[in-house]
Order: structure tokens, then sequence, then C-alpha cells
């Protein structure tokens, strides 16, 4: 983290002095849409800590499979594929449940899957590439998730 | 007003929960109250440092120029102007699905758009900056080295069925 906010103040730095108009601008545009985002960001927090009181560690634990890694990699692609959850409320959502036991393979099917399918979107890429060619992309998004999922549960040694 | 009020509802009402399970000792309350306070401190502790890189991110890259370049070439160049386009990309598949169709319209090849489109959903940097903070950057390399080999793969395939189905991207689509 601490790299992450040095890499940061350098890089506004850096922006300022090449122009300063950019840089003054860089950081406008940042610290708006953190603003913007931050009742989101809260709203969240506030719904997921309110959730996870009612569903415990080891009822997520029993739904995402510790025991079998295979079936809570399924409903980890199920619920990607279904919901659309941006990244930045997908990602932090991870993080919990990383904390609470849940393991890569079946959060990397999670993410994976909410990336690359997408059934809520399903119309409008229908209306550009046609019912046929959306298809074939969503079904590759799929496969390509439980790949995805696949390897990473290897190299974190958790399927080996 | 109200409009400018809603987001702040569920915080209000959160608000007044809390307090309330405090001064009457509610145990459920107070209990998803510590919730509230471990999880605001683990995921809001990046994200404004991620924010101040959208921000630098948003001035200095120019689109238009991307654009042009993605539109002449062909080949493995093109698949690197698909890349670096994706990576740029803010705002999800939505937004892609029209530039998509524009460049399509400007004489790029299906390939580059299938390419284009299947990497946006993969290599936004904002999305990958999140993963990278909450999941590791094994969790998130793993994924990046095994999904674009095989959507280069997917890409070139799809393009090269489709060819000889004499494929067309829809023409009449009514802009949003």
């Amino acid at each position: 983290m601490f790299y992450l906010y040095g890499f940061v103040i350098l890089a506004l730095i850096v922006s300022y002095l090449i122009n300063n108009q950019k840089g003054k601008k860089s950081f406008k545009i940042g610290s708006k849409k953190l603003i913007k985002n931050l009742p989101i960001f809260f709203n969240m927090i506030i719904l997921v800590s309110i959730t996870l009181y009612f569903i415990t560690d080891d009822l997520i634990i029993k739904f995402l499979g510790e025991g079998n890694i295979i079936e809570g990699l399924l409903f980890g692609v199920s619920a990607g594929s279904i919901t659309l959850m941006p990244g930045f409320i997908a990602f932090p959502l991870s993080g919990v449940l990383l904390e609470k036991g849940v393991t890569y393979t079946v959060l990397a099917g999670f993410t994976n899957s909410l990336m690359l399918v997408g059934i809520m979107t399903f119309p409008i890429e229908r209306k550009y590439f046609g019912t046929k060619v959306a298809i074939i992309r969503n079904v590759f998004g799929v496969i390509l998730a439980l790949i995805v999922a696949l390897v990473t549960g290897i190299v974190f040694g958790e399927l080996i | 007003m109200i409009k400018k009020i809603k987001p702040f509802i569920p915080m209000i009402l959160f608000g007044i929960f809390i307090l309330i399970s405090n001064l009457t000792n509610f145990q459920p309350g107070i209990d998803i109250f510590q919730n509230f306070l471990k999880f605001s401190k683990s995921m809001l502790k990046f994200i404004p440092a991620i924010f101040m890189i959208l921000g630098l991110f948003e001035v200095w890259t120019n689109r238009a120029i991307i654009e042009k370049h993605l539109g002449e070439e062909s080949g493995i160049k093109g698949y690197f102007w698909a890349l670096v386009l994706s990576v740029s990309m803010i705002g999800g598949l939505h937004v892609a699905f029209p530039i998509a169709y524009s460049l399509y319209k400007k004489g790029a090849s299906l390939k580059v758009i299938f390419a284009y489109i299947t990497f946006t959903t993969v290599c936004r940097v904002p999305m990958n900056l999140f993963e990278i903070s909450f999941m590791g950057i094994k969790f998130t390399l793993v994924r990046l080295l095994v999904s674009i080999p095989l959507m280069l793969i997917f890409s070139q395939v799809l393009s090269k069925y489709l060819s000889t189905k004499n494929y067309k991207m829809k023409i009449n689509v009514t802009e949003e």
C-alpha cells in the first residue's frame, strides 16, 4: 500500500511538472470521481455488513465449498455469469470473502465469469453482433472463466 | 433535491439503526456495526489512490489517436492496438460495443474487433488495479497470462469461421 500511494503521489507531481494544467485536471477528475463514488461504496459496505451478519462464515464456506472445490467453483461461475457488478465492488467483496476462507479458485471463477460473461448485457451484444455470435462469445466466456479458475487453483496450490 | 439525497438514504437509516442499537444494547445491531467498521477499513484504504490514477489516466490518454491506428492496421499490429485500446478503456462492455461498431465501419477487421471486445473484459486498467489491491498481483497475472492467448486464438478462429459464412455486423443499429 505504501508503494501504491508513493507511486500515485510521484505520478501526480511528474504530471504537474510536465503540464501544470493537465496535472491539476488529473487531480480534480480523480477527486471528483472519488467523492461521487463514496456513497456507493458506503452503501455497499452497509449491505455487505448486514448480509454477512446473517450469512455466517460456515454458511459461505458450505456454499462456496471448502470441502468440494469443484462444486464451489460451479456455484461461483453461475453467480458471476448471472450478476452484473462493477469491478470496484466485486474485488473488495472478493477480498472480504478471501479473508473468510473462500478459496482463490472459487473467487477466480466468480470474478472471471463476472467480467467475461454478460447475461445482463446480452441484449445489447445481440443487437451489435447478432444472436449467434453473442451466444458463441458468452459460451467461450464461461469456458475461459473455468480454465482460468482451474489454473489459478493449481498455481495457488489449492487443487493439486 | 430528492435525487441528490437518495444515495445517502441507506447511510442515514443505517446510522439511526446503529445509534438506537447502541442505546438499547441491541446485540445484532452492535455486531453489524463492528462488521461495518472492519469492512470499511479494508475496502477504503486503497480507493483514494485508485481514483487518483483514474484521473491521471483520463487526462493523459487520447482515445482518438488510438482508434485511428486500430482502424488502419491489421495482423499482429492490429492485435497490439486492440490491446492498447482495451487497456485504456473506461466503462464496461456497453461502451465497448459501440466503439467496436464504429471501428468496424471504419474498416477494422473482424478478428481485431473480436480481440478488442474480449480484451476489454479483462484488461481495463481500473479493474486490474482493484483486483491487484484486493487479491494480489499473482492472481491477476495468472488471469492475464491464461486468458490473453486463448482470446487471441478465439478471435482468430471465430473471425475465420464467420468469414466463410459471409458474416456482417448489423448495420442498422439504433444509436443510443
